[in-house]
């Protein structure tokens, strides 16, 4: 039996009173890998943040729970005391300085120094570097690594694998490590090197390295790892030998929670007619790019769009309604919508829910009247009262006030009058006053981007639940864009997956969650 | 909003802080004067000059800011087109009235064609407006000093005497359109006299600002400045939007710079738009609205408590303390105010 190195024990974390973290228990053995999985957003990021002492940790009131190492308590509450206890992690986001050698980098501010006249007057911070000692020290944890990387090359040249090698390499240089968190180490890496770096994950183990091991390949889980632990919407929801779990249970396990739900009856839309023809597009979304994307929407359906983040979905409504750099051929009634000017689409009834609440969404410092209103008002020349034979046209505030009172009623938003400013309220009742903002225009297709991200669970069902009403009583095309899979289930009929800026595939909604579990992490739709 | 209860806390925050500061130091200069052998009717009748000659180029702050191109700072634009527009009236032999309606007639063009490229300019430089345009104006009213010696005036009551070319820097208006508005339907009490005339012309201005501000177009400029995203995603040109407002503020600075002559009495060329935009940002600094929230009642309470600071403190400080302190608290209100809304701007974190 070997050793605990590490346990977490009861680990509980709140930012801003939503709970993101409920009663997680993590333990590490001595040279053990463990698999952490689950879905974005489950709390997978935040469970490492606290064990590595991120800083946004401590500025959002810390954490409840106990952690230990080698059975003594330890309180993490800054990356430094991480560093000290012997914790490092490999970012996702690289921290590399660019400027800086590869050598530079791995032993930063660790620098084997040697004595000079100066440093003897003024003190040890300024002692010359042991430059010799430095290429050396760098050389072997490089080896370690099992790839070929020149010590002596600025991080700024480097092609993007031998960045993510070279943050290894600097961890695993340091002498007292003793967990290693990796966070998807190899989503950017190609499959040769994807290898490379799971094999020199393995041989790190081997030396009695306890390491985390996060990733959305589920396949290098099973590949490297001794156990995996499943979190889901803030749980562990398994935890398991792996030797006794197959693919399909992890992603069962990540995505589908037991539905408990509502079922969507299942309505047989096969044969409407396509409304909207995606073809060939290109949106230029930084960090949701999509690339000659192909889809058919049919009339009256409720079409979902899922994938993991940065995959390229959110990319698709932000792209079509105008607001990103656009190509390729929208046709809807077999119009062509002229993708860089926003008010063709709108012209078209089309509407567009963004995923950016705060920042596109609404109108923060003005009343709800305002946000509800204003966008009915531009398209339609609504909410106007016209003079001198309707040569001046100016708001009409008392239509203006009945519209706003009618959705406040409508979807429960909780205000104190319709003349509030957006900003005063909730993020569910913000979301509530984006919805209606589109309602408002009677839009015959609606886009909805992310309509549950970041609002509590009563908030999620209200907005769901407003989305299909308007679907079934309007006949409005929905689209939804959604990153839980889960949701998208509830209510489309259909659910599209993008992967890499594509559609990896579309299922009926009723398909199972391993379906479409396999697609988000990239196999092609025949297959698994 | 929902609860009357009179909660004067709340009431300060609303008014400001640095108003009330402004408000109380206001109060106490009127009641002073009379002590110091000011004559009040007098004050007032200063007051209410000052403010009728004023009142417009700070209304010119109002598209701009709505838009959310900021304060403009780049009012001595708009100052040229009506001072060419004015010069140009009187070179070609219009006096009286008329001469006015004839300045305001050829100012125009030019207000929209400088408005235009002012505009064209302002959308390429987003989010730093404000800073830029400071430059442009210094650099217009530069260029101008050139053009005003080099355009061919011939008016012999416009150009220098002893060359016969190039324009005065002060030129009279006498016989012209001096106090034309000043003078119609003006109330006289005594010492007081009231400029109706002028305040009427501002006053419909005020009414045409505010309708267009409840027009499509009006709410959709406010959006603009608003969120302009938000405004982008409902299908609004940001840049045809952000133009507009800057030909409308370039027109109004123009207008207003007539208004100020017609009451001051001289055309004032060269060097002197120079300093025309920093009291009008303060004064509808000091009105109560931010880089981007303006409303005419700023424009009216702003204009009349900086015209009221530099009015009231030169007499009242002078016989107090026999020294001549108006220009150094001018400067101080003024700069102070500039100095206190660009720190409020970081503070809400507006998005550019």
């Amino acid at each position: 039996m070997r050793e605990n190195v590490l346990e977490m024990k009861n680990i509980q974390k709140s930012y801003f009173g939503t709970k993101v973290l409920h009663d997680i228990n993590l333990s590490l053995k001595e040279g053990e890998i463990v698999g952490l999985v689950g879905e974005n957003g489950a709390g997978k990021s935040t469970l490492m943040n606290i064990l590595f002492g991120d800083e946004v940790i401590a500025s959002t009131g810390g954490y409840d729970g106990e952690i230990k190492m080698f059975g003594k308590t330890v309180h993490i509450g800054s990356s430094r005391d991480a560093l000290k206890l012997g914790i490092g992690m490999v970012h996702q986001e690289f921290s590399l300085i660019p400027g800086f050698t590869a050598t530079e980098n791995i032993l930063f501010n660790r620098e084997p120094i040697k004595k000079n006249v100066v440093a003897n007057v003024f003190g040890e911070r300024l002692d010359t570097l042991d430059r010799k000692k430095m290429r050396e020290m760098a050389k072997s944890a490089i080896d370690k690594v099992g790839i070929k990387i020149d010590d002596d090359m600025l991080v700024s040249v480097m092609p993007v694998g031998h960045k993510q090698f070279t943050e290894i390499a600097r961890e695993i240089s340091k002498d007292n490590l003793k967990v290693l968190i990796l966070d998807e180490p190899t989503a950017v890496l190609t499959e040769k090197e994807a290898s490379t770096m799971l094999e020199s994950i393995k041989s790190l183990a081997s030396k009695g390295i306890a390491i985390v091991f996060i990733s959305h390949r589920l396949n290098e889980i099973l590949d490297v790892c001794n156990k995996v632990v499943i979190i889901r919407d803030g749980y562990v929801v398994k935890d398991s030998e792996i030797s006794k779990i197959t693919v399909n249970e992890i992603t069962k396990h990540m995505i589908g929670r037991e539905v408990d739900t509502k079922k969507r009856v299942s309505r047989n839309l096969g044969d409407r007619e396509i409304i909207m023809s995606i073809k060939n597009l290109y949106v230029d979304m930084p960090g949701e790019n999509v690339k000659n994307l192909s889809l058919d929407v049919r009339d009256g359906e409720i079409l979902g769009i899922g994938g993991l983040a940065g995959q390229g979905k959110l990319g698709i409504p932000n792209g079509i309604m105008g607001l990103y750099d656009a190509e390729g051929e929208v046709l809807y009634k077999n119009e062509k919508i002229n993708i860089s000017d926003p008010m063709s689409a709108l012209n078209k009834d089309i509407a567009f829910v963004s995923e950016d609440r705060r920042g596109v969404g609404l109108l923060l410092d003005e009343t709800l009247e305002w946000n509800i209103s204003f966008l009915t008002m531009q398209v339609k020349n609504k909410f106007l009262k016209r003079f001198l034979s309707k040569l001046i046209s100016f708001r009409d505030n008392k239509a203006i006030k009945d519209v706003t009172d009618h959705y406040i009623e409508a979807l429960n938003i909780k205000c104190t009058s319709s003349k509030q400013k957006a900003k005063e309220l909730s993020g569910g009742n913000q979301q509530k006053v984006c919805l209606a903002k589109a309602f408002a225009m009677q839009p015959k297709f609606l886009f909805v981007s992310e309509p549950t991200r970041g609002i509590d669970v009563g908030a999620k069902a209200l907005v769901l639940d407003a989305l299909k009403g308007y679907n079934e009583k309007y006949g409005t095309t929905v689209v939804m864009i959604s990153s839980e899979i889960e949701e998208l289930r509830q209510i489309c009929d259909r659910i599209a997956i993008v992967s890499d800026g594509k559609v990896a595939g579309i299922y009926d909604a009723s398909e199972s969650a391993e379906k479409f579990g396999a697609l988000m992490i990239g196999a092609s739709a025949g297959g698994m | 909003m929902n609860s009357k209860r009179f909660n004067i806390k709340e009431l300060i925050n609303d008014f400001g802080v640095p108003r009330l500061i402004i408000l109380g130091f206001l109060m106490l200069l009127f009641i002073l004067a009379p002590f110091v052998g000011a004559d009040l009717p007098t004050q007032f009748t200063n007051l209410f000059n000052r403010f009728s000659w004023n009142a417009v180029l700070v209304l010119a702050m109002v598209p701009m800011i709505h838009s959310g191109c900021g304060l403009n700072f780049g009012l001595p634009f708009g100052i040229i087109a009506g001072l060419l527009g004015g010069t140009i009236a009187i070179e070609l032999g219009f006096t009286g009235a008329i001469s006015f309606l004839m300045a305001i007639l050829f100012a125009t063009p030019f207000a929209i064609i400088f408005g235009f490229l002012y505009g064209i300019l302002l959308n390429h430089i987003k989010g730093g407006e404000m800073m830029v345009a400071t430059y442009v104006g210094f650099s217009a009213v530069s260029f101008m000093c050139m053009m005003w010696l080099l355009l061919p005036y011939h008016s012999p009551t416009m150009v220098w005497g002893y060359e016969g070319k190039g324009l005065r820097t002060t030129i009279s208006l006498e016989g012209f359109y001096d106090k034309v508005l000043s003078k119609f339907l003006e109330i006289r009490i005594g010492n007081f006299s009231f400029p109706t005339g002028a305040i009427l012309f501002f006053a419909l201005l005020s009414f045409l600002m505010w309708c267009f501000l409840r027009t499509k177009t009006g709410t959709a400029m406010t959006a603009v400045g608003s969120n302009p995203i938000f405004a982008k995603a409902s299908g609004i040109n940001i840049d045809k939007i952000r133009t507009l407002s800057v030909i409308m503020s370039t027109w109004l600075a123009a207008i207003g710079i007539l208004i100020y002559e017609q009451g001051f009495g001289f055309i004032q060329l060269y060097m002197a738009p120079f300093n025309m935009a920093l009291p009008a940002v303060s004064a509808i600094l000091i009105g109560g609205a931010s880089v981007n929230k303006a409303s005419i009642a700023n424009v009216i309470i702003g204009t009349l408590l900086f015209q009221g600071i530099v009015t009231m403190t030169p007499t009242v400080m002078n016989s107090m303390i026999h020294m001549d302190m108006s220009e150094v608290i001018r400067i101080i209100v003024s700069n102070g105010m500039i100095l206190y809304a660009l720190t409020r701007k970081t503070n809400e974190g507006r998005r550019a």
